[in-house]
């Protein structure tokens, strides 16, 4: 069915403004279109009937169900749930304080928070569609692996004793009971999970789009700028220095998986290694400093620029490995 | 006079929140005090996990979005 949109950019570019889709300004002109048009249908589509499935997953259920859980569980269940709840960054800090404060060690808690941004429908769609269901599949995996270890590395260096003190004395004194006070479930019928679907529709498409053409913008102008062989040549071989150097480009690089995918998708195109593509996807997607800053208001320094550290260093792990084993992935 | 406090750490949601409030009061010519809050400590204490979250005075009304106008004329009507 996507091959629809091939077409549509075709008969764009070819009939409607008469170039050639060989040219350089072609090439990347019928990347934009064909991206573009796809990513916005399948957003509008996917979007609202995953919204309509998790009309009714609020997060203090997921608060609920995560206390009192056996902590290697924890890892597990908090990446899975920050990769199926809807996040904003603007709610890490009061969802980090809610599942602190009912007694979900900081390891869940965190696994969650790193995979949240990591994975998310938006995300999975668009790799998806871009870049195959083996890519994604494999995306998924390493990112909720990504946040289990975080989770289990900062749980066994007792993480809790780096955080700020109001926060820590709240951990403290909660009783790790699952809590009484979750609010009953009520069913929700259709209407309502249509509203709460074109509610959030409305809500993610209003942050994303411009995401989306930026990613797309810079994808089509490597796409149709990025001289041919250029990348393949410096760097095809996937060089083991590359790797830590796509992870520290991408530190400095303020996007979202949505800005970043269309780009990931150039890059691989043009023979980037799909270990350094990752590397450097990741790196743009979860290593964000304002998001860091944001999280010094529950956290001291020192466990800050520790998790900032560790990121770097499963990035760049992550980037080795898929590299050895690129030839299996695309 | 109700004192509404916007809990927050300064997303664009919670400055449209305190707008849209500080708005219809004055549509609703009732006299109220909007202020933004921004600490964490007060998260903390109501349980708010999602942003923004209104309270009046000190009561929470309302969590994780930017609230409907009909929901904000009936919190500034209430006695």
């Amino acid at each position: 069915m996507l091959y629809l949109f091939t077409r549509f950019a075709d008969w764009t570019i070819i009939e409607l403004i008469g170039l050639d889709k060989d040219s350089r300004l072609g090439a990347a002109l019928h990347f934009f279109i064909e991206d573009t048009t796809k990513i916005f249908a399948l957003l509008i589509v996917m979007i609202y009937l995953i919204a309509l499935a998790r009309a009714s997953l609020r997060i203090e259920r997921v608060r609920d169900y995560l206390v009192g859980k056996h902590r290697l569980v924890g890892y597990g269940l908090g990446s899975f749930f920050g990769a199926i709840t809807p996040f904003c960054s603007c709610s890490s800090i009061p969802l980090f304080l809610g599942f602190t404060s009912a007694g979900i060690p900081i390891g869940a808690t965190m696994a969650f928070l790193l995979t949240s941004p990591l994975i998310n429908e938006v995300a999975i769609l668009l790799l998806g569609s871009l870049l195959g269901w083996k890519f994604t599949l494999m995306y998924i995996a390493v990112g909720m692996a990504v946040g289990i270890i975080g989770g289990f590395f900062l749980d066994s260096i007792h993480a809790e004793r780096l955080l700020q003190p109001f926060v820590r004395k709240a951990f403290e004194a909660s009783d790790a009971a699952p809590s009484e006070k979750s609010a009953p479930t009520a069913s929700l019928g259709l209407r309502e999970r249509h509203r709460f679907a074109a509610d959030e529709l409305l809500d993610i498409l209003g942050r994303v789009w411009k995401w989306v053409f930026i990613g797309v913008g810079l994808g089509a102008a490597l796409h149709g700028f990025v001289p041919e062989g250029w990348i393949e040549q410096n760097l095809g071989q996937g060089q083991w220095w590359s790797v830590p150097v796509a992870v520290l480009t991408g530190i400095p690089l303020y996007s979202n998986a949505t800005g970043v995918i269309p780009v990931m998708e150039s890059l691989i195109a043009h023979g980037l290694p799909v270990g350094t593509t990752l590397a450097f996807c990741m790196s743009t997607v979860a290593a964000s400093f304002p998001e860091f800053i944001l999280l010094k208001q529950v956290m001291q320094w020192r466990l800050l620029a520790l998790l900032f550290a560790m990121l770097l260093v499963s990035f760049t792990v992550v980037g080795w490995i898929f590299n050895g084993l690129s030839a299996w992935i695309i | 006079m109700k004192t509404i406090t916007v809990l927050g750490s300064g997303c664009a949601k919670c400055t449209k929140t305190a707008e849209t409030i500080q708005r219809v009061a004055e549509a609703l010519k009732v006299d109220v005090t909007v202020i933004k809050d921004s600490s964490p400590q007060l998260l903390l204490q109501y349980g708010v996990m999602q942003t923004p979250a209104v309270l009046i005075d000190e009561q929470l009304m309302h969590s994780g979005s930017i609230p409907h106008r009909s929901e904000i004329e009936q919190w500034l009507l209430a006695e």
